[in-house]
């Protein structure tokens, strides 16, 4: 079940679920594309479980296939929290 | 060793229950699934038990996804971290004999179920870096078998599943595998022609135990390095 939740609070989190995956904290923007930070399928499929286990919000493989930056995951999680 | 157990499913007999032993005997804690054979299942939590393991029973039909859901729950005892799907049926028939329900159930719970209980299971095991899968196929999943046509194409798909699942998740440290065993004394080939021991090289049907030490070595440790492949154990009958 999604909550309401602030971009802030989604951005934290996935920002410490990458910093939790092994991705440097300084590297770390929104701008950031997910290629440039090392973030591959695998990470964004764990990214996906800390987002459901947070917000309770479903991320199918769908959904991010085409993202490209880490600001875009925060974005889609935003949208699909509404 | 990583914290977590190991979960047999349709560890009540046969080589799920040989199998549940031998991860226990491994220092596992292990998670007994059954669907009706409680009694069984609770003889084999006992008996891992008396030998100083640690283990529990859970009641569970891989082919109900809500089952599913709870069969892989973490526990007291961590995520899940070993996964031997092992529950299987079979209802033969030539094929053109072979009804609707007889090749969906055959489906539903050999392949459907094994691959709803390694979806469950890997988003744990991604998160530990460590993982161990081992589907309990078939030599008939590798060679054809009249009157198996949905047993056969099940156990054909573990396999394929196995494979494929072993290359998405090789780079954290989770190794999929298979093994296939051949004639096995257990109560799944109870009733099938007794001649079919003349045709294997070792000149016996194989023991549960010796399916479950082939399972045993590939949820250890030791076999960080063998993953996507499929072990036969069937004294030399596809050899």
């Amino acid at each position: 079940m999604a909550t309401k939740v602030s971009e802030e609070q989604v951005e934290q989190q996935i920002f410490d679920g990458l910093v939790e995956l092994g991705t440097e904290r300084a590297v770390l923007s929104r701008e950031a594309t997910l290629e440039s930070i090392d973030v591959d399928s695998l990470d964004l499929v764990e990214l996906a479980q800390i987002v459901e286990d947070e917000f309770g919000v479903e991320l199918r493989g769908d959904d991010v296939k085409d993202v490209r930056t880490v600001g875009e995951v925060i974005e889609l999680v935003v949208a699909k929290a509404e | 060793m990583p914290e977590g157990y190991a979960l047999v499913t349709g560890a009540s007999r046969g080589i799920g229950a040989a199998t549940a032993l031998e991860l226990a005997r491994r220092g596992w804690p292990v998670r007994v699934n059954y669907r009706e054979d409680e009694e069984g299942a609770r003889e084999i939590v006992a008996q891992i038990e008396a030998d100083g393991g640690s283990a529990h029973a859970r009641r569970g039909d891989v082919a109900s996804v809500e089952d599913v859901r709870e069969l892989l729950e973490p526990g007291e005892l961590g995520p899940v971290l070993v996964l031997v799907n092992n529950a299987g049926l079979r209802l033969d028939g030539l094929s053109p004999q072979l009804d609707d329900e007889q090749w969906q159930r055959v489906i539903d719970v050999n392949l459907n179920g094994a691959f709803r209980t390694i979806r469950a299971a890997l988003p744990p095991m991604l998160r530990a870096r460590f993982g161990r899968i081992v589907n309990v196929a078939s030599i008939v999943g590798l060679r054809a078998n009249a009157g198996q046509a949905n047993y056969a194409a099940s156990k054909a798909g573990v396999i394929s599943l196995a494979r494929t699942v072993a290359v998405e998740v090789a780079r954290r440290g989770i190794t999929v595998n298979s093994v296939a065993p051949g004639l096995i004394e257990t109560r799944l080939t109870e009733g099938l022609d007794g001649s079919l021991a003349d045709a294997i090289p070792a000149r016996r049907v194989g023991r549960p135990e010796e399916v479950a030490a082939c399972i045993g070595f590939l949820a250890s440790e030791e076999a960080s390095y063998v993953t996507g492949t499929t072990l036969t154990v069937d004294g030399g009958l596809s050899a």
